[in-house]
């Protein structure tokens, strides 16, 4: 085995024995999410680099410690991209850590989330096994799909060693425009396009303007617009991908102060929510941001629940790591006890990232 | 009254009349899926027709400790839902509503017994489909596209059963009704959904899906590119994809397998071609002449021999149908053929299909290569006859050699068939001790009595440590004209 492996199962093996808690580390931007970020903190950077990537597999694959910048620029020489457009938060971001948090950008609700996109992983568990799980082909149902279980799971299982993830070409066109519309009316524009086949790839409503995104081949994303209409929004790149890394005045206001953000996930065709606080809708309304002083958990889960969705508390501006005790919105009981389960099958010491997740 | 009168009377006690079967005449129905080779009679079949009834169900099989196996339409390939001579077979025949169809939401909410196709035809009036098209579509059940994450010829476009489910409510073997990913985009906490999805009725009842439903294009057309030497046509594969292209379907065919089914359907396929690609595009009309001329010259600069476009709807059609009848066709012209499932990265495939020409030489059997090229999915058709004797013996040694060639390339043995029973062995020369432990770590968090189809899928330690001698067997198809992948 590699070197670095040994030295990580090393350690793995000897805080499963005495029953020391790590918090595993990529680049440590996404320090503030989750709960209960404590623990020795166990650095997976050292592990990194792109094992392999050949364009016209659509496959990339690489080490946990691997920068997400490095993949990405990679994939942008050969014109290719990941589709599910995971934010960036910072030059230090790993694949390891994107994969473990699970998060997707502008392009979810048209391309897909992350766990869309992941083919395998390797897991090194609470006993040091180096577990493969999927592979690098688009089909694969031999076993369980672990692979697509690890994306999202915030480290709690294990740690991610290495990841093969589907990749995109870049679409060959884009265009971006813009809609001064209040919340009703964009609400339902967004689900009446996303019904029809028209290459809308992101949309976003704040303050009573709609901006969409079209992308595809040239002579589909001309006819949308000319059907569309709306007007013409001249840095669209600069615009998502600051919506995309939520560096957006909106998202920066939460830096500030007390403020509480919110992440509620509910039916695209969600009426409007009423809660207290500004919003920002995201993936055809599929995705819903609230930002708020103190918000009250309970009120705010209600209003989602009552949707059929559920809310995260996903960020505060506070001086301890993580969103705090409850940032996840509750499991039923059927639910928690498969999860408990499956963490003491993969973690039996509870070593990893314990209560980050529940 | 013995142990299997006692738990067939408690089954007919808990549900209504006419709910369960237990006489032989009645079960032989359930005692195979699409993999006839291995039979099994159950001790009783279950009908039950909704939610309440299946919970009832499984409270019987847990107080008896009987296994119950799943069974949708019986059309998988790989004996996933063949019966166990002391379980029940839990069929969802009778669960066959459209509960809620959502224009707006673009969502179908479904009972696990609804047919694939069904779905499809109801959302055609809001000018949606669902998008998952297995071959087997007009006779598969959502239930089981769900346990098999069932693909089609669109999918490395528009993906599989796991990309297009956004919930699955089924109900344990302990008697919780569980709700998995929501009609959200997502759900808090790990991603059980996507586990659930592909595990082969291991881990749960399904009891209603919310599946997503796309807008139909307005448009498709395929183009049909003959290679006089398959290599060629693979690298042309390549360049397609490099070029930033994904093709709504991208298919090849063999020379054996033109040849196989062009008397058939009168595709008019190129028999004289080695290899013969579809490519489709689909779209609006200016995007899919857009896609279409990208596609051309690509595929003449990889040197395609001649290339034709479908000029109509029915000429599209006509292009496809040898590509989806290449199973019937199979079993037109030989008594028996065996449908391998492997898949491999796409750069290996002029390596693998190497391989296989000197395995026939080697075996002294035909093998017809279809192959869903867009994605890596490669289905081998070996044809043999099982009355000559040492065929069908030959036949699954070449078939297991085939599996072993796609794992050793950095490929699975199954895309998109399942495990099932008949692939079980081949498990134990992909996964190491570890691994398989790992996967019933994951069945016992969903089913800690073990009673959820047993047996299947996951091999035990122990069989690893026999396999080795042993051999998959398969043998003729039911349902032999269903057009399959």
């Amino acid at each position: 085995m590699d070197a670095v492996l040994d030295q990580f199962r090393a350690r793995i093996l000897a805080a499963s024995a005495d029953g020391t808690r790590l918090l595993l580390r990529g680049g440590g931007t996404k320090d503030w999410y989750g709960q209960n970020v404590v623990g020795d903190v166990f650095d997976t950077r050292p592990y990194a680099g792109v094992v392999d990537y050949e364009p016209s597999e659509l496959v990339v694959t690489a080490r946990c410690g691997t920068p997400l910048a490095e993949i990405e620029a990679l994939l942008a020489q050969n014109g290719q991209m990941l589709a599910f457009e995971p934010p960036r938060f910072g030059a230090g971001s790993t694949i390891g850590g994107v994969v473990a948090c699970g998060l997707s950008g502008p392009r979810r609700a048209s391309a897909g989330a992350l766990r869309d996109f992941v083919l395998g992983a390797q897991l090194m568990d609470g006993r040091g096994e180096l577990l493969n799980f999927g592979g690098q082909v688009m089909k694969n149902v031999a076993g369980y799909d672990v692979s697509r279980l690890l994306a999202g799971s915030l480290g709690t299982l294990g740690l991610i060693t290495q990841v093969s993830l589907k990749v995109l070409p870049v679409p060959y066109c884009e265009a971006s425009i813009r809609f001064e519309l209040d919340e009703i009316a964009a609400l339902r524009c967004m689900n009446e396009w996303a019904g029809q086949p028209l290459p809308v790839s992101a949309t976003c409503w704040h303050k009573g303007v709609l901006t969409v995104r079209l992308s595809g081949a040239q002579a589909a994303v001309k006819a949308a617009l000319s059907r569309l209409g709306g007007e013409a929004l001249a840095d669209g790149d600069a615009f998502w991908s600051a919506l995309r890394d939520q560096r957006a005045d909106f998202f920066a206001g939460a830096e500030g102060g007390a403020a509480e953000l919110w992440r509620l996930s509910v039916p695209s065709a969600a009426s409007a929510l009423v809660m207290r606080g500004e919003q920002l809708i995201e993936w055809g309304g599929a995705q819903r941001w609230l930002r708020v002083d103190r918000g009250v958990a309970e009120d705010i889960r209600r209003v989602a629940a009552a949707s059929g969705g559920h809310a995260t508390r996903y960020r505060v501006e506070s001086e301890e790591l993580g969103a705090g005790v409850g940032a996840f919105h509750p499991l039923t009981p059927a639910i928690a006890r498969i999860h408990e389960r499956l963490k003491a099958a993969f973690d039996p010491h509870g070593i990893f990232n314990r209560g980050r997740m529940y | 009254m013995n142990n299997s009168e006692a738990f067939v009377a408690a089954l007919r006690a808990a549900l209504p009349p006419a709910s369960v079967l237990s006489e032989t005449e009645d079960t032989r129905p359930y005692e195979c899926d699409g993999l006839s080779a291995y039979r099994q009679l159950p001790m009783a079949v279950a009908l039950p027709a909704d939610e309440s009834q299946v919970l009832a169900v499984l409270k019987v099989c847990r107080e008896f400790n009987v296994p119950v196996v799943p069974r949708g339409a019986g059309t998988g390939l790989s004996g996933g839902a063949m019966p166990i001579e002391s379980g029940v077979v839990l069929s969802t025949a009778r669960m066959n509503r459209v509960v809620r169809m959502d224009a707006c939401s673009r969502t179908a909410v479904v009972q696990p017994g609804v047919r694939n196709l069904a779905i499809s035809e109801e959302a055609e009036q809001y000018g949606l489909y669902y998008a998952p098209d297995p071959s087997s579509q007009i006779a598969c059940t959502i239930g089981g596209n769900v346990a098999e994450n069932s693909g089609g010829v669109h999918c490395l476009k528009y993906g599989l059963t796991v990309h297009n489910v956004l919930r699955v409510r089924m109900v344990t073997i302990e008697g919780d009704v569980v709700e998995l990913g929501s009609e959200a985009l997502d759900a808090p906490g790990l991603d059980l959904l996507a586990a659930f999805i592909g595990s082969e009725g291991m881990l749960g009842i399904v009891t209603e899906v919310t599946v997503k439903l796309v807008p139909k294009p307005a448009r498709a057309r395929v183009i049909m590119a003959s290679f006089s030497e398959i290599g060629a046509a693979c690298s042309a594969v390549a360049a397609v994809i490099g070029a930033g292209i994904i093709p709504a379907g991208m298919e090849m065919m063999d020379r054996t397998s033109s040849r196989m089914v062009e008397p058939f359907v009168h595709a008019g396929y190129d028999t004289d071609a080695a290899a013969i690609l579809l490519c489709e595009a689909d779209g609006t009309a200016d995007e899919v002449e857009e896609e279409i001329a990208r596609m051309i010259a690509v595929l003449q600069a990889a040197g395609a021999s001649a290339v034709q476009v479908s000029g109509s709807e029915a000429e599209r059609l006509k292009f496809w149908s040898g590509r989806k009848n290449a199973f019937p066709a199979a079993g037109r012209i030989s008594p028996d053929y065996y449908c391998m499932d492997g898949t491999i990265p796409r750069k290996q495939l002029a390596r693998v299909l190497l391989g296989i020409g000197q395995m026939e030489t080697r075996y002294g059997l035909r093998c017809a290569n279809v192959f869903h090229a867009g994605d890596g999915n490669l289905h081998p058709l070996i044809l043999f006859d099982a009355n000559q004797p040492d065929e069908l013996h030959r036949a699954e040694a070449f078939g297991a050699e085939i599996l072993a060639l796609c794992v050793e390339v950095g490929g699975t043995i199954t895309g998109e068939h399942g495990v099932g029973i008949e692939k079980i062995d081949s498990m134990c020369a992909q996964f190491s001790d570890a691994e398989l432990a790992a996967f019933f770590a994951v069945k016992h968090a969903f089913d800690p009595l073990s009673l959820l189809n047993p047996n299947k899928a996951i091999p035990t330690l122990n069989r690893c440590a026999e396999f080795g001698k042993m051999h998959v067997r398969a043998g003729r198809l039911p349902f032999a004209g269903l057009p399959r992948f």
